[in-house]
């Protein structure tokens, strides 16, 4: 009722319909330049090689063709196998992150806690201070040998001090007092509360923090960048087949020609790798407008309340 | 707005001061997250020494070993060296001044755009249109790579194709990858189309938080569109604005690895508008393997760092005590 009052007057400060107009126009123009360059790919992607010697990369392509996907699905020893490590690391991560997080979280957020001041400092310096890379880079892979590992794409970046803090944040408003102390005079221990009452009524911020961690783990590619070796295939991210496709087109001819030789002349180098972009690209694409609005709500706890 | 002090419920709470036992159960839940953090947070911390010794490997020996036993203290010889060298003035001017133009525009774009949407009659448009800018975001820098790469590529790619960038000289494609002066701007506009959605997303999420009773009010008291904007929404906004500033003014010394390095295709042409303190401590750890002058530049960026932070966030409690980060 209130809120319905409450547009009713709104309406009338609305502004002026010709500048509605432009400034929808300009909302139109921006939300172009951020979706043409994707679909400049997935039109590449499609189009045939022939057509792209002819017009270069267009958005009207003289002829469309499926090569560059069929090629890719006869590659799953190589390809395949990045898709799967993309997707291991990606679920394991976001586990691991999730349990960092939300047990970090839940400490923070007990006013009794006895350590609570000490551990919110403590995870509050790294945000501060932090070693720089070098110093990560020699402790990650030299102490703890990481390096060309699954471990090293995973364990670096699988918990953050933000992520954290808006975990305590959610439990500190959401998760009302009178729950835990109920169950405790029921003489649950603390643990217990927290993954059988807890847990289970905090799922929006499992999902909002469980999302941040999946596309940060499907998107990273740095990690495979410093500690994944060139010469390591079997370990390589999506991404970071992405980002060596230059070196692995001439790899992956070279092994068509060791396998059956005639066959490397038809490999569809151009239109290849923008179709290699659109395959890491479509689980994201695809998924993140159903999600968006934990997204918004995650930075909105994680950032307004602070 | 503090990070640090926790916001106790204003609500009383019912007795009970959690039992010895309690405390050891929560240490125990978050006990792997501490080991986590110092592990991966605090070792590398006290990891800055390697900045002021010479550090030099022996084969067969490990990291530590070689790090205490066979690596002299030069005090800040690493540092000497690499204020002497000719690509450090140039490094520390491209991420300052790219940082300052970022931090301006990070945070004007976005909050013109925050406040403009509100305005759109069709809610459905809106929300299409927010949907769509989101998308970047959600891209790697490796992807927007290939994005920049179709239009820019110097044979197949579309500008190339469409409008015929000719070299004058030698009448072949002209070759964006090599093209400084194209670059210095188009950092810029890369950074913004990539995070635009994002901030956007954060400041109307801040401005939906405002009493609809206050326009109201101004409403009725004859205020117009540009006056409600002037003295209740940005006047409301300014704790967001400022923890945002805050953040960005400490990572004033950092940059985006990936606009920088990968963006770029890491072509060397470009190296005098793209080399910024990370890209070099990356070429320099990763590619030429010097250790004492990467981690010499990896220790200033991350005291600067700090620095610049509680600096920063000293000066903007000044100016408003309600408003730091911390």
């Amino acid at each position: 009722m209130a809120k319905k009052a409450k547009n009713s007057v709104l309406k009338y400060t609305r502004v002026k319909p010709f500048t509605n107009v432009l400034i929808s126009c300009l909302f139109i123009f921006l939300a172009l330049i951020c979706l043409l360059p994707a679909l400049l790919v997935l039109i590449v992607s499609f189009s045939s090689e022939a057509s792209i010697r002819m017009k270069g990369y267009s958005f009207v392509p003289n002829e469309l063709s499926l090569a560059a996907y069929a090629y890719l699905a006869r590659q799953t020893g190589y390809i395949g196998r990045a898709f799967l490590n993309s997707i291991g690391v990606t679920v394991v991560g976001t586990v691991i992150g999730l349990v960092t997080t939300s047990t970090m979280g839940f400490a923070l957020s007990r006013p009794n806690y006895r350590l609570k001041s000490f551990f919110t400092w403590f995870i509050f310096i790294p945000m501060l201070f932090s070693g720089g890379l070098v110093a990560s880079y020699m402790i990650n892979a030299h102490i703890l040998h990481l390096k060309d590992t699954y471990w090293a794409l995973i364990l670096p970046i699988c918990c953050s001090s933000f992520y954290c803090i808006i975990m305590r944040t959610f439990f500190q408003t959401t998760v009302p007092d009178a729950i835990i102390e109920s169950a405790k005079i029921d003489g649950a221990r603390m643990i217990r509360i927290f993954v059988q009452i807890v847990l289970p009524i905090s799922l929006p911020a499992i999902a909002t923090i469980g999302l941040f961690l999946t596309f940060a783990y499907w998107n990273d590619w740095m990690m495979a960048k410093y500690y994944i070796s060139g010469n390591k295939h079997d370990l390589f991210p999506l991404q970071y087949v992405l980002i060596s496709l230059e070196e692995n087109i001439s790899f992956l001819t070279r092994n068509a020609q060791n396998m059956t030789a005639g066959t490397a002349s038809n490999v569809p180098s151009e239109t290849v790798r923008m179709a290699m972009v659109v395959v890491s690209v479509v689980p994201i694409a695809l998924s993140y407008p159903f999600f968006q609005k934990y997204f918004v709500s995650g930075l909105t706890i994680g950032a307004v309340k602070g | 707005m503090s990070l640090t002090k926790a916001k106790q419920p204003a609500k009383k709470k019912s007795g009970s001061n959690g039992s010895s036992f309690d405390n050891l159960e929560i240490f125990l839940l978050h006990l792997p997250t501490t080991i986590w953090y110092l592990i991966f947070c605090y070792a590398p911390m006290f990891g800055v020494i390697i900045a002021f010794k010479n550090y030099k490997p022996r084969p067969g020996k490990s990291f530590l070993w070689a790090l205490l036993n066979n690596s002299k203290w030069v005090g800040f010889d690493n540092f000497k060296f690499l204020f002497k060298s000719s690509y450090f003035p140039i490094m520390l001017k491209t991420t300052i001044l790219y940082n300052i133009v970022f931090i301006i525009l990070g945070i004007l774009i976005p909050v013109t755009l925050a406040i403009l949407f509100n305005e759109i009659y069709s809610k459905k448009l809106a929300k299409t249109c927010q949907t769509m800018m989101f998308l970047p975001h959600f891209l790697s820098w490796v992807v927007v790579s290939y994005f920049v790469y179709a239009f820019l590529a110097t044979d197949n790619g579309l500008i190339n194709r469409a409008f015929h960038f000719v070299e004058a000289s030698t009448g072949q494609n002209h070759n964006w990858y090599q093209d400084t002066n194209f670059w210095m701007y188009f950092l810029v506009f890369l950074n913004v189309w990539k995070g635009m959605g994002y901030s956007m997303v954060v400041y109307m999420a801040s401005i939906s938080g405002i009493d609809g009773e206050l326009y109201e009010a101004a409403l009725i008291d004859g205020a117009s569109k540009s006056q409600q904007v002037k003295y209740i929404t940005l006047p409301l906004l300014r704790p967001t604005i400022s923890i945002m500033f805050i953040m960005a003014v400490g990572n004033i010394f950092r940059s985006d690895f990936g606009l920088f390095y990968q963006a770029t295709r890491n072509s060397g042409a470009l190296t005098s508008v793209t080399q910024t303190i990370d890209v070099y401590v990356y070429k320099a750890l990763l590619e030429q393997s010097n250790v004492n002058l990467s981690s010499a530049a990896a220790f200033l960026q991350s005291t600067v760092g700090c620095i610049t932070i509680v600096a920063a966030n000293l000066i903007v409690k000044k100016i408003d005590p309600e408003a730091g980060l911390f």
